[in-house]
């Protein structure tokens, strides 16, 4: 058990800066965009220690995969006026 | 700066609702009515072993049904709103080729990809995955593709066919247990089978293969669309 | 365990509302929309979780005569699921109003577009 609890800290405290990142001003929007990405991933994890593998599969694939190309492709399609 | 006071105000106010969210908060120590429900008769009423499954596929089959119907509302408003958008302000910069690993890769991986999509809807009902697991797979695959070559003309057609085609066909399920089983998309319609082979659990094979093909073919579409440029 | 999980899905929620609320590019909006969905969906998992059982999954691990004592609510997973499906089809809306806009307006800072404000 304790090895569960200090994965999911690790998870948790990963989420966190990854959250941060992505809704930090400073960064580029390609970083925001991967580090929302990183988010879905540990939590993909983080739901395989909650014992739902069917929604760990779900966020791992549409979550950090689909989601993030959505947001490339968009971002390739605005190129010049995607900075703030 | 008053905006930004108010939008912190909010996000306390928010952030103090789920403390007290969180401080109340106790895990339940069994299940409850409708949980136990499931965890005891799933196996007699379905046949099938993965519980997520026979409740997306039969209990809340038609829940199910209209969220694929929201995804393809999705995938054509994106077609629509998308078509016919305006040049790029600014010279576009030339599309790179491509590298050669990349290309003899993707030869490689694509049909495993959608193999493995595939091997995950049909067996949902036995293991984790499903329908939109494997449909999401099947896209990711469509995206290797996408990605390595990105001239590449896409059937269209071929993806509108093969959504409306598994969408009628699992209307056409759904009716069929009415007529044949107890209910609309009861999965009885076919036999049960033995407990925990693929061919078991009635339709939910069946189902699961179909939503997975709409699935996927709605991400694929939504994919394009946004990814294509205009000519 | 599981409280560790609803306090950060709650911090999620927090910071990507935090993020759509105070940037002003439609792109990093979204971000933050995402972020909170993230959120929402690891609130709703661990709702359902109870400490010391398995995943609602039947077979030689669990084997159904006492799946009721084994098993944690399949409901929330069942219900995560849709939302994580229907969370894509929300964000390709607004990916693709966002371009949108921006090809009709040449931008995507929302402070730059007046024509709703009042």
């Amino acid at each position: 058990m304790s090895i569960l609890t200090g994965m999911s800290v690790v998870l948790a405290a990963g989420m966190i800066v990854a959250a941060l990142v992505a809704i930090s001003p400073q960064r580029s929007i390609a970083i925001s965009i991967i580090a929302s990405g990183a988010v879905s991933l540990f939590a993909s994890v983080m739901f395989l220690l909650l014992a739902a593998p069917d929604v760990a599969m779900t966020e791992a694939a549409i979550g950090s995969g689909l989601t993030t190309f959505l947001f490339f492709f968009v971002l390739g399609r605005v190129r010049g006026g995607g900075d703030d | 700066m008053i905006k930004r006071a108010i939008a912190f105000a909010l996000l306390a106010g928010l952030g103090l609702v789920f403390l007290a969210l969180w401080q109340g908060f106790e895990p339940d120590p069994s299940l409850n009515r409708s949980a136990l429900y499931y965890a005891e008769n799933t196996v007699t009423d379905t046949g099938a072993a993965n519980i997520v499954a026979a409740v997306i596929v039969t209990y809340r089959g038609l829940d199910t049904l209209g969220e694929v119907t929201v995804l393809f509302l999705t995938a054509a408003i994106v077609a629509m709103v998308l078509r016919g958008g305006l040049a790029d302000s600014g010279p576009r910069p030339g599309r790179w080729p491509t590298g050669e690993l990349l290309h003899t890769g993707s030869r490689l991986l694509v049909p495993l990809i959608a193999l493995f999509g595939a091997y995950v809807f049909l067996n949902g009902h036995l293991t984790p995955g499903g329908g939109f697991q494997g449909g999401a797979i099947i896209a990711s695959a469509m995206l290797l593709m996408l990605l390595t070559d990105p001239a590449r003309n896409f059937s269209h057609r071929l993806i509108a066919t093969t959504e409306s085609v598994s969408g009628l066909a699992y209307v056409a399920i759904g009716l069929a247990g009415m007529a044949l089983a107890g209910g609309f998309l009861d999965n009885r319609i076919l036999p049960m089978g033995e407990f925990g082979s693929i061919l078991s659990a009635g339709a939910i094979p069946l189902i699961y293969a179909l939503i997975g093909l709409k699935v996927g073919a709605e991400f694929s579409s939504i994919l394009l669309s946004l990814s294509e440029r205009e000519k | 365990m599981v409280y560790l999980a609803l306090a950060t899905g709650f911090a999620l929620i927090l910071l990507g509302l935090y993020g759509a609320i105070t940037r002003r590019n439609l792109l990093r909006l979204i971000v933050g929309f995402t972020v909170a969905d993230t959120g929402t969906h690891l609130v709703m998992v661990s709702v359902g979780y109870l400490p010391g059982r398995t995943a609602p999954i039947l077979g030689a691990a669990v084997p159904p005569e006492v799946a009721a004592l084994r098993i944690i609510d399949p409901v929330p997973q069942a219900l995560v699921l849709t939302a994580i499906v229907i969370g894509l089809g929300v964000t390709a809306l607004m990916l693709a109003y966002a371009w949108r806009i921006y090809a009709t307006r040449g931008t995507l800072d929302i402070s730059r577009l007046r024509q709703l404000k009042w």
